[in-house]
């Protein structure tokens, strides 16, 4: 029985699916680290990603539109994300506990717009899997990195832009510097405020992206609590990766693997209970937090840190 | 008694004005579901508190409330943060759900107080876990305790789905993932006919309790001096990392007591409806809510338990008269916790003024940046 996990074929299998499972925290996870170096924990990233989720589930359900449903999702996504900087940057809001009500507000208004505007719930006709020409006919690697749906693409595409807008451009400086040390920002004319502004919305935004991904891609269905503490773990992700797109990646992939990992042991039946097998992301989580905080990364100085001129 | 205190009043005026504005949120949520805001919180009322078996429901809806309330307190005392409030409720209630299935035949006297510390061990121990991930690992709290509260889930479904299940249908093609009843001996006193039973009593007492520890007690000033500033503690040589996985531990027990008291006094038994919701009810959360609206104080989170237990059993009604889904509750209860968060400022600029004219060059929480020079208007 365990030897049939080690076969190629379930190998691909695992790969395949952790790659496609990597999508929603890949985006989730990149726009937090944008918040969080610029100084902003968002910790409702869950609720941002549930409502998105309704969201675009609803508009596809309605127009049939794909891109419509898309963009509504980053609109709702990017509207949340404006009220968190607002409540965390102008009202200097204590950002682990808003981020709780963010998530009650979003866990409780998409579970109500689902059973007021969903009488019978179907699924829709997701993004496709699109092959990538040649590459997806490589052996091994062609099925598990150039047979996936086009919001699986636009994550890992994701992860080297942001590497480069945070440490290639000026903008990106500005954030760093802001996460860093606010006052000296300050003081060189940068406005903490809108770069803070920008981020948190940045990361609602793609937040939103990260619940399409899921409503509209991957599972094609909404339901009542559809991210299940996905958006959480994005959070935690990101301290993983100790700020660093690259590696906050690497921590997506390795979580998402061990969540297909743990799906291919259901499907090949093997002997070990299912609920040891869906707690293992989640310790391992805890296990890699403890080894990633080991490593004395510093994170941002003025990480949950509200700024005020005085203060 | 001291000159009366403004800061004070702000401890309670800044909270109803901000749950009279999140009630006003939700009047406009309601006219845009089609319902009138005016009926639909009149029929929440008439559920909550319309007679004496509402009212008593209100109240058992209020203690698992009020159990991570007083928690919540401490921890937030002490500067750390706890949303672990549903694995402990868990883990609590599988422990003493361990007590009442190995004793099945021990009187009352042994089975509820056994019943009740396991809770607070099991609860305890859940979240001395992150206390200990904290101070030693430095890892942040709020992540681990997420974590845990999922690993506490899956923790459950495993006994459920083996060990603990329900002997008459464990050999049954579909299995259902719960125990069997308690024991009756477990039971706790309940004023028949009403829901009501003794864990609220309990509550109560340990919110009064808790209260005397924090403000009465040695042990209480070292962990509110932790909590107040971290760095003088040190200096004044108290233990902060002693302190902190205290203060964690504490808040997790008391928790871990409201799983046990729920399970003993309400459901009499364990068993999950796919998620960890079924059985804690989101009270892990709902928790958190209730004591901040209640000022971060255990005696305030008595009246804030109670009002958000009224919004809980008010929302049943709700979606029975004017057929809005009672999820709208915890929409409204997000953006209650979020407009008590965001008006913090006001009742902090007037502290923050004080503190500033009693005390200059003060030890700081945390190193400052250095002084910058940008400071003319506000």
């Amino acid at each position: 029985m365990i030897s049939e996990l080690f076969t190629l074929n379930v190998l691909v299998g695992i790969l395949t699916s952790g790659v496609r499972l990597a999508t929603s925290y890949l985006y989730a996870a990149i726009g937090e680290t944008f918040g969080q170096i610029s100084g902003v924990l968002n910790l409702g990233v869950e609720g941002i990603m549930l409502v998105a989720a309704f969201a675009a589930y609803y508009v596809v359900l309605q127009s049939g539109s794909l891109w419509l449903g898309l963009l509504v999702a980053i609109i709702v996504g990017a509207a949340m994300g404006l009220m968190m900087a607002f409540i965390s940057v102008t009202l200097k809001a204590e950002q682990g506990i808003s981020g709780i009500g963010v998530y009650l507000f979003g866990l409780g208004l998409s579970d109500l717009l689902n059973r007021v505007l969903i009488k019978a719930p179907q699924t829709v006709n997701g993004f496709a899997n699109i092959k990538i020409p040649v590459l997806t006919d490589l052996p091994i690697v062609g099925p598990i990195l150039f047979n996936q749906n086009l919001l699986v693409y636009g994550a890992f595409a994701l992860v080297p832009v942001a590497w480069f807008v945070l440490n290639r451009t000026t903008f990106g400086l500005k954030v760093r510097a802001v996460g860093q040390n606010p006052g000296a920002a300050d003081t060189l004319g940068i406005s903490v405020a809108a770069i803070r502004y920008t981020t948190v919305t940045l990361g609602g935004a793609l937040s939103g992206i990260a619940g399409a991904s899921l409503s509209i891609a991957l599972l094609n269905v909404f339901q009542n609590n559809l991210t299940a503490g996905q958006g959480f773990i994005a959070v935690a992700l990101v301290y993983f990766g100790a700020w660093k797109p690259f590696r906050v990646m690497l921590g997506c992939l390795l979580f998402s693997m061990v969540n297909a990992f743990q799906l291919w042991i259901q499907v090949l039946k093997i002997p070990l209970p299912s609920d040891i097998a869906l707690m293992l992301p989640y310790l391992l989580t805890v296990v890699a937090l403890m080894f990633a905080a080991r490593q004395a990364v510093a994170q941002p100085a003025a990480l949950t840190k509200p700024f005020g001129r005085g203060e | 008694m001291k000159a009366f205190d403004f800061s004070r009043l702000n401890a309670i005026v800044v909270p109803l004005l901000a749950g009279a504005l999140g009630l006003l949120v939700g009047a406009v949520m309601l006219l845009a579901l089609g319902a009138n805001p005016l009926d639909a919180y009149a029929a929440m009322g008439q559920g909550a508190f319309g007679s004496p078996n509402a009212f008593a429901d209100t109240l058992v809806k209020a203690g698992p409330l009020l159990f991570v309330g007083i928690g919540t307190c401490i921890a937030y005392r002490c500067g750390v943060i706890n949303i672990g409030g549903e694995g402990q409720i868990v883990i609590g209630a599988l422990c003493a759900t361990g007590i009442a299935l190995t004793f099945q035949g021990a009187s009352a006297w042994f089975l509820v107080p056994a019943g009740l510390v396991a809770g607070f061990v099991g609860g305890g121990i859940w979240a001395g876990i992150a206390g200990v991930l904290k101070v030693r690992f430095s890892v942040n709290e709020v992540l681990s305790t997420i974590m845990l509260n999922s690993i506490a889930g899956y923790i459950m479904t495993f006994f459920l789905n083996g060990p603990i299940m329900d002997p008459t249908t464990r050999d049954n093609s579909i299995k259902i993932p719960q125990t069997q009843r308690m024991p009756n001996a477990s039971d706790l006193a309940r004023w028949v006919p009403t829901q009501l039973h003794a864990g609220i009593v309990l509550a109560i007492i340990l919110a009064v309790l808790a209260y005397i520890l924090l403000w009465r007690t040695t042990i209480g000033y070292r962990i509110r001096a932790v909590g107040f500033n971290p760095r003088a503690a040190r200096y004044a040589g108290i233990s902060v990392s002693r302190y902190q996985v205290l203060a964690f531990i504490l808040s997790g027990g008391l928790a871990g007591v409201g799983g046990a008291v729920q399970l003993l006094g309400v459901t009499h038994r364990l068993f999950s409806d796919g998620s960890i919701l079924g059985f804690t009810g989101n009270a892990g959360f709902n928790g958190i809510v209730a004591a901040l609206f209640g000022g971060l104080h255990p005696i305030g989170a008595i009246p804030a338990s109670i009002l958000f237990g009224a919004l809980l059993v008010g929302a049943n009604q709700l979606q029975r008269t004017v057929q809005v889904p009672s999820a709208f509750v915890t929409t409204l209860d997000g953006l209650i916790v979020v407009f008590v968060v965001a008006s913090q400022i006001w009742a902090q600029r007037r502290t923050v003024r004080v503190d500033e004219s009693r005390s200059v060059g003060a030890p700081q929480a945390a190193p400052v940046p250095p002084p910058h020079e940008t400071v003319v208007t506000k």
